[in-house]
């Protein structure tokens, strides 16, 4: 480690690391999500979804994050990651 | 009509203590501004002690609060710095034995009589900080740059803005420019970016405030202390002057030098 660093080489310096890491955390402390408002829409979620698709309820994810806007403003945004298992045949109708 | 101002951070160990005081002492020192900073955190007194005015306590915060004494009787003058006073906090009360309309009246009372009332506020965001704006024009925000302090920060912010504070200013403490110019360390902008707020100071790590709060002396006072100078500078820019940042540039190092000589540039 000293040794790279001997040369510049270390790619991200921690306090990028710690700028990241703040400004996530900010994100859901300024939402004031709590995780079981977060586990309400998780579960809401799923039961509008399975009308159509079966999903795989142990992989899905539900997270508030930062998206990028434009060139340099992000905005809040909550990501949902649903693996389906297979499409239903009403939806297909 | 003098104003109040209330200096707070949500977490502990910033430099809220060290920050009044100075500010305090810089008010009275430099523009001859009559002060009282008051310690609101009632129980774990500290402000007193930084000021190296333990020895003088008779009275404190809750006794005139709940009418022990006359407000003026708990007030300690400060023999060294002409204007300066302190209302100490109670160390065997807690923070329960004053309410949030009882330090606006005191403050309402102090600021008939002098042009600045700084109020020390605990850390946390419950009844003590409930207490300590209660009677608070303005609000001083204290942070250090690190990740929790910078979170905690942003909390108070939000509950200070919520509270109906309009413009709070941030006071970045204990930078170390030789870690920021390593990116060890959130600098200046990467602070005020994300908490999007005005800056009104930053002061650099300083051993000379460890050696000031041993001698109960502020550092304000010390020419030869560079978080003194930029304490000073902080002091002027409260009372509407303009003064820019102070330089926080350090020396290259051994090793930096040595990578110049041999045409490597030193990382940003």
């Amino acid at each position: 480690m000293d040794f790279l660093r001997l040369f510049g080489r270390e790619d991200v310096s921690s306090k990028d690391i710690a700028k990241e890491r703040l400004r996530l955390i900010l994100v859901h402390d300024r939402a004031n999500v709590s995780p079981q408002f977060l586990e309400m829409i998780k579960s809401q979620i799923i039961n509008i979804i399975s009308d159509y698709v079966d999903i795989e309820e142990e992989g899905l994810e539900i997270k508030l994050t930062r998206m990028k806007k434009n060139e340099d403003a992000t905005v809040p945004a909550l990501v949902a990651n649903i693996p389906i298992k297979r499409i239903k045949h009403v939806a297909r109708a | 009509m003098g104003q109040v101002i209330v200096i707070t951070s949500g977490k502990g160990g910033v430099g809220k203590t060290t920050t009044t005081a100075n500010i305090g002492t810089g008010l009275a020192l430099l523009k001859h501004r009559k002060v009282v900073m008051i310690d609101a955190d009632i129980g774990l007194r500290n402000l007193d002690v930084v000021m190296g005015l333990e020895n003088r306590i008779v009275y404190d915060l809750v006794d005139v609060v709940q009418g022990v004494c006359r407000l003026k009787q708990a007030l300690i003058r400060d023999k060294r710095f002409e204007n300066l006073y302190l209302l100490p906090a109670a160390q065997t009360k807690d923070k329960t034995a004053v309410s949030p309309e009882q330090m606006k009246n005191l403050c309402g009372q102090l600021k008939e009589e002098f042009d600045y009332v700084l109020v020390d506020c605990p850390a946390g965001i419950e009844q003590g900080f409930k207490n300590a704006i209660a009677g608070a024009d303005r609000a001083i925000i204290v942070t250090t740059p690190e990740v929790s302090a910078v979170r905690d920060a942003d909390r108070v912010i939000g509950l200070l803005e919520a509270a109906g504070f309009e413009e709070p200013q941030l006071i970045i403490n204990r930078i170390r420019p030789d870690m920021v110019k390593r990116g060890d360390m959130m600098d200046i902008d990467d602070i005020i970016d994300i908490l999007a707020i005005d800056l009104l100071g930053v002061i650099p790590e300083d051993e000379r405030i460890v050696i000031s709060t041993n001698r109960g002396e502020p550092a304000v006072a010390d020419e030869s202390s560079k978080a003194g100078q930029a304490y000073r500078n902080v002091t002027l820019r409260l009372e509407g002057e303009n003064v820019p940042l102070m330089s926080l540039d350090v020396e290259p190092t051994l090793m930096e030098r040595i990578k110049m000589l041999f045409g490597l540039r030193a990382k940003k």
